[in-house]
């Protein structure tokens, strides 16, 4: 069923990629193939393959049970945070919030984690800005 | 002879204090890559790129130190292989069927010596053979015009397709993929925007280091965080003793000859595009066994089961840098993420690197020679310090790997959006290797598409739009049969390589 519907999906995307593609301004100079022709080939490539992958699919992958996939979209949710927090928070911050997060959903104990994640924070910024010179997101504090 | 007073040049620009220092901690850190499961050649040196290039460094050091994780990566995968008996990275998958025995009947520190003797050897022949197999490649490659380039990049994909994965369609759904996102961004030969959807930040393009990273490293902690608690994520290496780090003359002499031959199959296998290092130290074991296992002893714990995938694994890993320095077409996963960083510091590899920067080229040959050999000594008689890296529980290590990667793509281009393309690119990724989807031809597209496309729209202008351009040499017709035949017969042929390999490397990492 996986299968199926990534064929699907990939016939979709091959349909919605070559409408994109006529889409496509020419400009008044232009090669003999011009811009859209590569994209169309990709467009069918993509299509025939999920064609091929929708008739003949591969058997069922281990899909994680519900929670565990709501986990996962929750630390997807926490990454997205965090990249906005990043320019207002500055990096220290984030990133020590950001790392226990992560720490204790992947077994740490809370308090644990909560060390864990400034650890990791406080020796990333030791080591890359102060040592290396890599320049991190600055916050409100400056670090 | 020309070759050899090159790699001598080569020497004195890679035995500076800097390049040697830089070596140095690449063979360190690489060990500590490979050997922990979960961190691989691939999304280790993927991590790394961005610092490289935000640190600043030239292209020769910064290649050093890249390549020098990817060998030192080669080597330190065994070593969880035979302590855990899990694959610290999906070449090393091979070691653990003699290897973990090994280490059952208390030869763990023998094992270990003997792989670590093994990957010397492959490696260092392999770099032998990168030295005089690379510029012949290049005299043949400087005959390439664009219609014969555009077939060999359809040659690379056929072959990453048809002997690389298991199902062709996904490889081939993949690669459609990586080529669709490369077209992204503004036309570079007419000027018009594509698929950007009036979006700015999408007129320059998807950045392929991002891609990159949210494809290898992110998607690998999204699997942790899949498998928390189950025994696939930990491992406990503390039961273990070392034992003696020395193997005896006796095994070094039975299983010499094993080494040899897992070289020469590994360094052919690595130069093939698309096969890369999985399949030499595949091919090495198998073929290894079916010659001189005798006694049904292959599985319990034979030296030789160890040496012959050692020595295969390390010879592929030089072997694939000889199609991505020389044509600039990369062989294996994590030599298309060292094409990368070369595209990203403005170096197109290729015949032409080897004339305009042949310090680049020999350089790096040179430092893998010398990587090569503090490898050895770091893995030999400093092992027992990377079995201790080993007990870093992955619960505190993933959160690492994540926060590096975003300080990496931040320290680049400092922002947020392409933070936001990264997290999407770790959710493509973690959804393709659940779905088996390869993810190696992604990023192949994603770096080689706006090349590809090049080609062939200059094929045509030369040809004022006569599509039987691209089929009019000998040379071009050759490359399009391969690349047909290496789609086609591995459907045919019952795919006889990946359907003996153990159902494990969808979810590890690529080479």
């Amino acid at each position: 069923m996986s299968d199926r519907i990534l064929g699907g999906l990939g016939l979709l995307l091959a349909v919605f990629f070559i409408w994109q593609a006529t889409l496509i301004k020419e400009s008044f100079i232009s090669d003999p193939v011009g811009p859209k022709t590569f994209p169309i080939i990709i467009g069918v490539l993509v299509g025939l393959s999920s064609l091929a992958i929708f008739l003949k699919p591969d058997e069922e992958p281990e899909w994680p049970e519900f929670a565990r996939l709501f986990e996962v979209g929750l630390t997807i949710a926490v990454m997205i945070a965090y990249a906005y927090a990043l320019p207002t928070a500055g990096f220290v911050v984030s990133t020590a919030v950001a790392a226990s997060y992560l720490s204790w959903r992947l077994g740490t104990p809370p308090v644990k984690a909560a060390i864990a994640g400034i650890v990791i924070s406080v020796g990333i910024y030791v080591v890359f800005h102060l040592i290396l010179g890599l320049s991190l997101a600055r916050g409100p504090w400056g670090f | 002879m020309d070759t050899l007073n090159a790699l001598a040049d080569g020497f004195s620009i890679a035995l500076t204090f800097q390049n040697l220092g830089l070596a140095l901690i690449g063979c360190f850190l690489g060990t500590i890559i490979g050997a922990l499961p979960g961190l691989g050649p691939s999304n280790g040196v993927a991590i790394l790129i961005p610092l490289a290039f935000t640190l600043g460094l030239p292209a020769t050091p910064a290649l050093i130190l890249l390549t020098s994780v990817y060998y030192g990566a080669m080597y330190g995968g065994r070593i969880s292989s035979i302590l855990l008996n899990i694959p610290g990275d999906e070449p090393a998958l091979m070691t653990t069927l003699d290897g973990y025995p090994m280490a059952k009947k208390g030869m763990a520190g023998e094992a270990l010596a003997l792989s670590g003797i093994a990957s010397f050897v492959g490696a260092f022949f392999a770099t032998w053979g990168l030295v005089f197999l690379a510029p012949q490649l290049v005299k043949v490659a400087l005959l390439f015009g664009p219609a014969e380039y555009f077939a060999l990049f359809a040659l690379a994909f056929a072959t990453l397709g048809g002997i690389a994965s298991r199902n062709q369609a996904k490889a081939a759904l993949a690669a459609g993929l990586g080529l669709g996102i490369a077209m992204i961004g503004v036309d570079g030969q007419t000027g018009v925007p594509r698929f950007s959807f009036g979006e700015v930040h999408l007129y320059d393009g998807i950045d392929f280091l991002v891609a990159i990273v949210g494809l290898f490293a992110l998607s690998e902690v999204f699997i942790f965080l899949e498998h928390r608690g189950t025994t696939k994520a930990t491992g406990d290496a503390s039961g273990i003793k070392l034992g003696r780090l020395m193997p005896p003359m006796s095994m070094l002499k039975q299983t010499a000859p094993t080494m040899a031959r897992g070289t020469v199959l590994g360094f052919i296998a690595g130069v093939l595009p698309g096969a890369g290092a999985s399949l030499g130290s595949f091919i090495a074991y198998s073929v290894e066994k079916r010659l001189v296992d005798k006694h049904n002893t292959f599985g319990t714990g034979d030296p030789r089961g160890v040496a012959a995938p050692e020595a295969g694994n390390n010879a592929a890993a030089g072997g694939a840098l000889v199609p991505m320095l020389a044509l600039g077409v990369p062989g294996s996963g994590t030599t298309a993420v060292l094409l990368a960083m070369l595209l990203a510091l403005n170096i197109t590899p290729g015949p032409l690197l080897f004339t305009n920067n042949p310090d680049v080229v020999w350089g790096l040959i040179a430092a893998l020679f010398i990587g090569n050999i503090m490898l050895l000594v770091m893995n030999i008689p400093m092992v027992s310090l990377f079995v201790r890296v080993l007990l870093v529980p992955p619960r505190y290590l993933m959160p690492a790997v994540a926060m590096i990667s975003f300080v990496g793509i931040y320290g680049i281009s400092g922002s947020t959006f392409d933070l936001m393309v990264m997290v999407g690119f770790g959710v493509l990724g973690w959804l393709l290797r659940k779905l088996d989807v390869p993810l190696v031809p992604v990023i192949l597209g994603v770096l080689l598409g706006n090349q590809m496309e090049a080609n062939m729209r200059r094929a045509m202008t030369i040809s004022d739009g006569d599509w039987s351009a691209l089929v009019s040499s000998p040379l071009a017709i050759g490359l399009w049969a391969f690349a047909f035949f290496g789609f086609i017969l591995p459907i045919i042929g019952g795919r006889f390589f990946r359907s003996k390999l153990p159902r494990a490397d969808s979810e590890a990492d690529p080479d």
